[in-house]
């Protein structure tokens, strides 16, 4: 039966460092959650310390409200898969496969049928009798997942399963993951530092960094509304332009001053008056005929845009997509106006914290 | 709090801690430790540095410094020499029956130093085979006794032991190295200076200071051969057993003088060499130059004529154990009755080398593995502690080890000297180092996720140890056990201070045979010997067939 996990201000300490500060997060019944962030962000602690290989120095983790802390990892009815497979050289495709059902005093006869279904689902029933050293990564990737699922564990825990695959076959992979847990409904908590995978994959995403939780949120939320510049920068690309906030008008609409040379009015959830941060992702910035003056300096043809490098009056440099534009690319040299949708563009506190709506 | 409390401090693994760690204090840091202490006391009991004076102003004393030095070093330049050599032709080059040659190799090492220098008396001592076939040419051969038969011995049986670890080494240079070099217009010889042995040679410096720290601490040797040549084992043994009935505080600094100097040896390694290995990605390994005609016939010429001298007190022993004697002369009649006499007289040495060696082993590898799997995943908890006693063995010669343990277990609390217990605990300590230092090997390639898996599927952590771990760890350890059995088959220098007339082991039956000028017993002795070696050796090669293999 699936689980919720509850996590409320968990601490792991190591020495006098904190690789998980204070970290809180409710992760749902039957939720594919994600721990994305940086290496070294306290995503792998974290995830370890909900499998029970970690201690936890402070706080509480709790599956369906029920206090694990001190349940031994053997006890706590946890699939895990690991970031390099970790199937037993020394078992066949099967035998590790049946390994978790026997540990659990399933009969022979049983555990044959499930074993078999597991496989048929990660389609690799073929290498049932195969030793693992025969096997590619992506084969043993799928042996270590019905390995994980198969004993129907209340928690699927995934430390960078993908990363060690090539980028085909972790398209490949990511896409049947995501269809088995949706199948089978467990609660998923995955990790990852590869922004792109945490996006494709999660119903929801932690973006974690220095063993804190920086934002929570759906794919799109995250992407779209960076709640601090870190996020901001993490998530796909931004361009930051450097502004000030003068005056609030009606509606709590602030008058934001670009140093880059524009002025428009953009929707805050509070009055703030002051120096800010913008930023702007690639593809929000349009040609236009007036706005924020630039000279193109690079153009890179990558299929279904155009990536152009630009530099504004002061110097910097920064980025623009062009999508759907089927005429020749621009030349390199023109002098170009630059425009975007006020409400696309997230706007920051000189804290980090965002206040545009 | 209480269940944290024994969560944390009475796990199994803290108990099996504690276990290894009185197990090592008392079979061997509290012997040793009383062997050095001794050395700085006087005959009253007092403390004196007397003994150690006394070493380093007496030439009768002092000379066994100087002797064992330079057999150490001449025996080092020249089986390191040969060894280099035969290594580099037989990796490189199309040489025939190189398989053969490699067991053969092998067997070379695994045998008995003491067994060739047997050999070399019967075939170059006075009245020796090839002795006495030369004499009437006019040929006269320089005396085997002494320092040549010594160096003679170490040469050809370090030679093998330092062929086996160099040709690891060139193949395992990556042969994009040499392309490179090539490809950047040096020519052979230049490649073969600036590339090729300059990348080993952090293993070939490694090597040498292992075979120089074996000739030192090796036994058996010259007290066959060496007769008035004595060297720093030999000296030990005659302060302790004296003519003049003994010195111990004599025989504890001459031991502690020997310890020192190859933990000297040890540091020097790990301080220059260790640390200027080149870790290479082998990708592909280096080609074998493919040879024809008179050509293969000359790179395979020197690697059998070495083989060949290296085997030949093999071949001795086995052709003259056939032999029919007469009085202390070998007939040329062909006969059984040597191991007729051998199985009568000494068929408990025989059963007792097997069963004190199996049963060593069996401890071995209960010990090293728990030892490894402490040492490598739970260094802070006490692991590097029990690692670092362990290996202490490595450094303390064969006879210095037998005396500590004279000292230490005949008298109370624990006697056991004269017992077959004696004898195993110190086969089982001597040959741990090497089992543990495989084993961690073993364990270090192991990625720590295959315990973490087994344990998030349901398998508490003790048992998935069994089943996962320990289980893993076997092929790496067993190959190892097999060597280590061979070797506690062979094992003189501390069986010949520790046994007891009812605990007499093939080796000390050699031993005493040899010095009866009992030629024939010992030849059947030492080939039964020699088959044993070469079917575990066999049963290895097989073994590890499939991984690469140790040969």
């Amino acid at each position: 039966m699936s689980q919720s996990v509850s996590i409320k201000n968990v601490v792991k300490l190591y020495g006098d460092f904190r690789a998980v500060d204070n970290v809180s997060l409710d992760i749902r019944k039957g939720e594919f959650f994600t721990l994305l962030g940086p290496s070294g962000c306290g995503k792998t602690t974290l995830l370890r310390m909900i499998a029970g290989f970690n201690t936890i120095e402070d706080g509480e983790i709790s599956f369906d409200g029920k206090r694990i802390n001190e349940i031994p990892a053997n006890k706590r009815d946890i699939g895990m898969v690991f970031q390099n497979y970790a199937v037993f050289p020394h078992m066949t495709v099967g035998e590790n496969v049946g390994y978790g059902l026997k540990a659990r005093g399933i009969r022979k006869a049983d555990r044959s049928p499930k074993v078999k279904q597991a496989l048929e689902q990660v389609q690799i029933l073929d290498l049932m009798d195969r030793m693992p050293n025969a096997l590619s990564g992506g084969q043993q990737q799928r042996v270590a997942l019905a390995r994980a699922f198969v004993i129907e564990p209340s928690i699927l825990l995934m430390d960078e399963p993908l990363s060690n695959l090539d980028a085909k076959l972790r398209v490949q992979m990511r896409d049947m993951i995501r269809k088995l847990q949706t199948a089978l409904g467990i609660t998923t908590i995955y990790v990852t530092h590869d922004q792109e995978e945490a996006l494709a994959i999660s119903d929801r995403i932690a973006v974690m960094k220095n063993g804190h939780v920086m934002q929570v949120g759906r794919p799109d939320e995250i992407y779209r509304k960076p709640e601090n510049l870190f996020v901001a920068n993490f998530i796909g690309n931004s361009n930051q332009f450097e502004g000030t906030i003068d005056e609030i008008t009606a509606g709590n609409t602030g008058t934001l001053k670009l140093n880059a040379g524009i002025t428009v009015g953009v929707p805050l959830r509070e009055s703030y008056k002051g120096a800010v941060t913008v930023a702007i992702r690639p593809e929000y910035l349009k040609f236009d005929e007036s706005g924020i003056p630039a000279v193109i300096r690079h153009s890179t043809f990558l299929g279904d845009f155009v990536l152009y490098e630009l530099e504004l009056a002061d110097g910097q440099m920064i980025f623009v997509n062009e999508y759907g534009n089927m005429g020749a690319l621009r030349e390199v040299g023109t002098h170009v106006h630059l425009s975007f949708v006020p409400e696309y563009v997230s706007v920051y506190k000189e804290t980090g914290e965002v206040i545009s709506c | 709090m209480l269940r944290k409390l024994r969560h944390r401090y009475l796990n199994f693994w803290t108990i099996v801690t504690l276990c290894l760690i009185v197990f090592f204090v008392v079979a061997l840091i509290l012997p040793v430790a009383q062997l050095f202490l001794n050395s700085f006391k006087d005959a009253e009991g007092a403390f004196s540095l007397e003994s150690y004076k006394t070493f380093f102003t007496k030439k009768y004393y002092y000379q066994a410094l100087q002797h064992s030095l330079w057999i150490g070093v001449v025996s080092t330049l020249v089986s390191t020499g040969i060894g280099v050599f035969l290594a580099y032709i037989v990796t490189r080059y199309n040489v025939w029956g190189k398989n053969v040659l490699k067991v053969l190799f092998l067997v070379g090492l695994m045998s008995p130093p003491f067994i060739g220098a047997y050999s070399w008396i019967i075939l170059l001592g006075r009245g020796g085979f090839i002795t006495n076939l030369l004499k009437p040419i006019g040929i006269k051969m320089p005396p085997i006794y002494g320092k040549t038969g010594i160096i003679l011995v170490f040469s050809l049986h370090l030679s093998c032991y330092v062929f086996r670890y160099v040709s690891a080494a060139f193949k395992g240079i990556d042969s994009s190295l040499e392309e490179a070099s090539e490809n950047l217009g040096a020519s052979k010889f230049m490649r073969l200076f600036t590339v090729t042995l300059p990348v080993v040679i952090p293993t070939i410096t490694s090597v040498m200071i292992i075979v120089f720290m074996r000739s030192l601490a090796d036994f058996g040797t010259p007290l066959l051969i060496g007769e008035g040549y004595k060297t720093m084992p030999v000296m030990v043994y005659n302060a302790y057993l004296g003519d003049m009935g003994g010195n111990k505080a004599m025989a504890g600094t001459i031991s502690a003088i020997s310890v020192f100097l190859s933990i000297g040896l040890l540091l020097v390694q790990k301080a220059y060499i260790a640390r200027k290995n080149y870790r290479m990605s082998n990708l592909r390994p280096p080609k074998v130059i493919e040879l024809h005609g008179w050509k293969r016939f000359l790179v395979t010429l020197p690697v059998v004529i070495w083989v060949f001298i290296a085997l030949l007190p093999q071949l001795t022993v086995i052709v003259t154990s056939f032999l029919k004697m007469n009085g202390p002369m070998f007939s040329d009649q062909f006969s059984f009755s040597n191991y007729q006499i051998a199985f009568k007289s000494c068929g408990k040495a025989i059963l007792h080398t097997f069963t004190y060696s199996t049963i060593a082993i069996v401890f071995v590898i209960l010990i090293g593995t728990f030892t490894s799997y402490v040492s490598v995943r739970r260094r802070k908890q006490g692991g590097t502690l029990v690692d670092t006693m362990a290996m202490l063995p490595m450094v303390i010669p064969g006879a210095v080890f037998g005396i500590c343990y004279i000292m230490a277990f005949n008298k109370p609390p624990i006697v056991i000297c004269g017992t077959a217990i004696v004898m195993v605990l110190a086969l089982v300590v001597r040959r741990l180092p090497n089992t543990i230092r495989s084993s961690v090997g073993v364990l270090e390639s192991l990625d720590p996720s295959l315990d973490e898996a087994s344990i998030s599927l349901g398998v508490p952590a003790l048992k998935t140890f069994f089943v996962i771990t320990a289980r893993l760890m076997v092929p790496g350890i067993a190959a190892g056990a097999v060597l280590s059995w061979i070797s506690s088959i062979n094992e003189i220098s501390s069986s010949l201070l520790l046994y007891a007339p009812k605990t007499v082991t093939m080796p000390v039956a050699i031993y005493t045979f040899v010095s009866q000028n009992d030629y024939g017993q010992a030849a059947a002795m030492g080939t039964i010997m020699t088959v044993a070696i070469v079917i575990a050796l066999t049963v290895v090669s097989r073994m590890t067939r499939k991984s690469g293999g140790i040969i």
